[in-house]
């Protein structure tokens, strides 16, 4: 490896906005050991699906008609976030409010529709393992929407503050790194809550 | 995104007195409260954790006392669970821990060439975080409902029907405070090892030190949200009456252990890898000769780190898994004594091609090593199936762990102590009392803990308050007994040296111990900014070149300033060549202000005042948007 050259002056960027930022870096991690928290929670459920004696789900597999279109709606939101991140990069503050008011309006119907499916199904977190099970991974993950669309709203303030600009939007890159995890974690919670007990049969 | 021109220079008063200026934390309370120093933060991580091992300790003179002899009735059966499980609580999460976060705090931006780390507030956040912690879980002692069912808490011992009362809501809830705290600091400390590394400092010449807390830091990312789903899932069986434990509700009781051990075992290499790590950076010193096999030793870390996820269900080989299953992890947990062997003989073959310096950190480290050899063995004899279902929960495994958890954890700490103490003070440790300190503590422990394994294999169990006479444990305990408070004068001795130094000790300088990295390359105690000029490194060991006969090819003199403002080095991930310039923050209150708010809501979700909890939560988010607002 050559020797970096320390006898003469160079130029360097200040703050970089990509992937070498330490604060995308931090990101990254607090996503990694959020996405262990949700492993940990789906070992659970699968532990104990697979030791139980009766029917795992108790009640049969938890109702699509409006889980599944609730699903689109927070994919949805992932693209407008995509939308509106990319609209950033290229200096566009228009398309980047109108993508940020997208995706927080997708996420507050995800979760409306959520408590709404709370309020329509016929067992509690109280009813059983399963239940207690259903509602603490389905609750947390809500609680990560309800702390996305908290960043949404701060990231959007400053928007309209004019605080980003081509060059400078690492705050709105690194909400849409949390934004699209949070979508990646549903589809596994979906998939091991709602999908997996019908493959079994 | 603007740029800058760095232009190199030599250090010169001006420049100095520029630096202070910029990097000097304010004076008076706003100073102390706001500080983002990492010198600061990991001065407050040491002294606070060092308070907890008191603590730990008086609470295990309390037990020794008591089982000193049989029928003794000096603690109640309920103060006695209080007692021991405080004691694990305290010295795994409150002491060993936090402790080599102290150290890494204090030292990885001297070790690295840099000017802090790369998230200056969260590591105060950190350090805010564990100290609520630890008061959180020791405020259980006022209202007299301390934790009580072990620190490993099994259920159903401990949901509501056979635990009622707070103790073992404080337990989860205290502990998952607690995990806020370690994985701030543990990303905090990835992202700097990545990021902020002096020029040249590539990844094969970190400190071994820094390879042990950056594997550690990792583990943490991955293992603590166990830890952190375990205890949900306890209090929401005991507060709002769920059934993840409960069998009659289609639960398992395993479900806690296995999730708790998925944490436990990957918790007991991140409380020892960064311990050995700084052996393996300071007996080379004394040994007068860089660590033999390096590569290996980074490797072997790292790799323990990795194999210390596949070994956990060798704490449940009593729970009636299956052979399959046993076998297994009984394989799994000899393979990884093989990563620590190879760290045994790099130490063994660094002190035997050197040319030993015996000062009281050598001791120290050479006393590491003999228990940790001890400490392995017994590992290596609970690791096979039949032996560990005839001595599980019994005194041999607590011999077992206590070499493990002492040995390598603090007799290590206290030669760091000895070895770094004058970096962070500017004066030495009396040199004659730290031989008096070594010999006490080693017999003392040594006299304490290794007729204990004999106690274990006449079967006494653990955990008992008292015991009837004439079982054959009545003298074994009572040497016990002798060794731990010997081991505890040992400690004392070392309070009594740290507090005459202060004022007698000579005076460090720079390098009292001719050692050959970044650290010993600046004043003793560093100045805020840590280096006037930032460095330039080509080896492993900057301050040997000369002495290795390689050439100072180093530059340690002259180098980019940076003194516009709070100011250092981003370098890239694995070379360490410069990338930018990064700024950094002045001194905050929003740390404090979120330490405190997450404090409020963990106590509001413990007395089900939730609206206490609720203002706790709109607070915090409060402080985490004031803080993040440019």
């Amino acid at each position: 490896m050559t020797a970096p050259a320390i006898d003469a002056p160079q130029t360097l960027p200040v703050e970089l906005q990509d992937r070498r930022a330490p604060a995308w870096w931090g990101v990254v991690c607090l996503i990694a050991t959020e996405a262990a928290l949700f492993a940990y929670f789906l070992f659970g459920y699968f532990y104990l699906g697979s030791i139980a004696r009766g029917a795992w789900p108790p009640h049969g597999p938890p109702e699509l008609r409006l889980a599944l279109p609730n699903t689109l709606v927070l994919l949805a939101s992932s693209g407008t976030m995509w939308w509106a991140e990319s609209a950033i990069r290229r200096g566009n503050q228009a398309r980047l409010r109108a993508g940020l008011g997208l995706t927080i309006a997708l996420g507050a119907v995800f979760l409306g529709v959520q408590m709404v499916e709370y309020h329509n199904s016929d067992f509690g977190p109280r009813t059983g393992a399963y239940g207690s099970l259903f509602y603490t991974i389905t609750g947390f993950h809500g609680a990560h929407v309800a702390v996305g669309l908290l960043m949404l709203l701060v990231v959007t303030a400053r928007a309209w503050l004019g605080h980003f600009a081509a060059g400078r939007h690492l705050a709105v890159t690194n909400t849409a790194w949390y934004w699209h995890f949070v979508d990646l974690v549903w589809l596994a919670v979906f998939t091991s809550l709602y999908l997996s007990p019908r493959l079994a049969g | 995104m603007t740029s800058t021109t760095i232009r190199p220079a030599e250090p010169s008063a001006g420049l100095e007195e520029r630096l202070g200026r910029i990097w000097e934390t304010a004076p008076g309370l706003l100073g102390v409260l706001g500080t983002v120093d990492h010198k600061t933060i990991g001065k407050r991580y040491l002294v606070t954790a060092f308070l907890f091992l008191i603590l730990g300790g008086l609470e295990a003179s309390a037990m020794r006392l008591q089982l000193a002899g049989p029928e003794r009735h000096l603690l109640g059966p309920e103060q006695y669970n209080q007692l021991f499980t405080m004691h694990g609580v305290t010295m795994i999460f409150l002491y060993a821990s936090p402790i080599l976060s102290g150290f890494s705090n204090f030292l990885w931006p001297l070790l690295l060439g840099s000017r802090d780390m790369a998230f200056p507030r969260l590591n105060a956040l950190s350090y805010w975080v564990f100290l609520f912690a630890g008061l959180f879980l020791y405020s259980s002692f006022l209202v007299g409902q301390a934790p009580d069912r072990g620190w490993f808490a099994y259920v159903p011992l401990t949901e509501g029907t056979y635990a009622p009362g707070l103790n073992m809501d404080f337990y989860a809830l205290g502990l998952i405070l607690l995990t806020v705290s370690t994985t701030v600091g543990a990303i905090n400390f990835i992202v700097t090892a990545f990021t902020m590394r002096a020029p040249g400092m590539s990844v094969n010449r970190l400190p071994i030190f820094m390879w042990g807390t950056l594997t550690t830091s990792f583990s943490v990312l991955f293992a603590l949200p166990a830890l952190t789903a375990a205890c949900v899932f306890l209090y929401f069986d005991r507060r709002f009456g769920m059934h993840f434990f409960d069998p009659a509700a289609g639960g398992h009781p395993l479900l806690w252990q296995h999730l708790f051990w998925i944490f436990g075992h990957p918790w007991v290499y991140i409380i020892v890898l960064p311990a050995m790590g700084m052996v393996s950076d300071y007996l080379p010193v004394f040994c007068r000769r860089p660590l033999v096999g390096y590569t290996f030793v980074a490797l072997a870390t790292v790799s323990t780190g990795i194999l210390g996820f596949g070994v956990w269900a060798h704490h449940m080989f009593a729970t009636g898994l299956p052979p399959l299953s046993t076998t297994f992890f009984s394989a799994a947990s000899m393979v990884i004594t093989l990563p620590s062997a190879v760290a045994v003989f790099a130490w063994i073959a660094t002190i035997w091609y050197g040319r030993p310096v015996v000062r009281t950190p050598f001791l120290f480290a050479a006393g590491f090593v003999v228990l940790f050899v001890i400490g392995g063995v017994s590992g290596v004899a609970t690791a096979a199936v039949p032996f560990d279902w005839q001595l599980t929960d019994t005194y041999f495994v607590v011999a077992h762990l206590h070499y493990v958890l002492i040995g390598i954890n603090l007799f290590a700490v206290i030669g760091a102590f000895y070895f770094w103490l004058p970096k962070m003070t500017g004066r030495m440790l009396s040199e004659r009392l730290g031989r008096w300190n070594f010999w006490v503590m080693f017999v003392g422990f040594n006299l304490a803990f290794l007729p204990m394994h004999l106690t274990g294999l006449m079967g006494m169990p653990r955990r008992i308050y008292t015991y009837p006479a004439g079982l054959g444990w009545d003298t074994l305990n009572l040497i016990t007994t002798i060794g731990s408070f010997v081991f505890a004068l040992g400690l004392l001795l070392f309070l009594v040296n740290v507090w005459w130094s202060r004022r007698n000790g000579a005076v460090a300088g720079p390098n009292p111990w001719d050692a050959p990295t970044l650290e010993w390359s600046i004043p003793s105690p560093p100045p805020p900014y840590n280096f006037t000029v930032i460095p330039t490194v080509e080896s492993r060991h900057p301050l040997w070149e000369v002495e290795l006969g390689e050439g100072a090819r180093s530059r340690l003199d002259v180098g980019p300033t940076l003194d516009t403002g709070r100011e250092t080095l981003g370098t890239s991930a694995l070379d360490a060549e410069p990338e930018q310039v990064l700024r950094m923050p002045e001194d905050s209150l929003w740390p404090l202000l979120l330490g405190l708010s997450l404090t409020v809501t963990a106590y509001g979700l413990l007395t089900g005042a939730w609206w206490m909890a609720a203002a706790g939560a709109a607070l915090s988010a409060v402080a985490v948007t004031g803080w993040l607002w440019p």
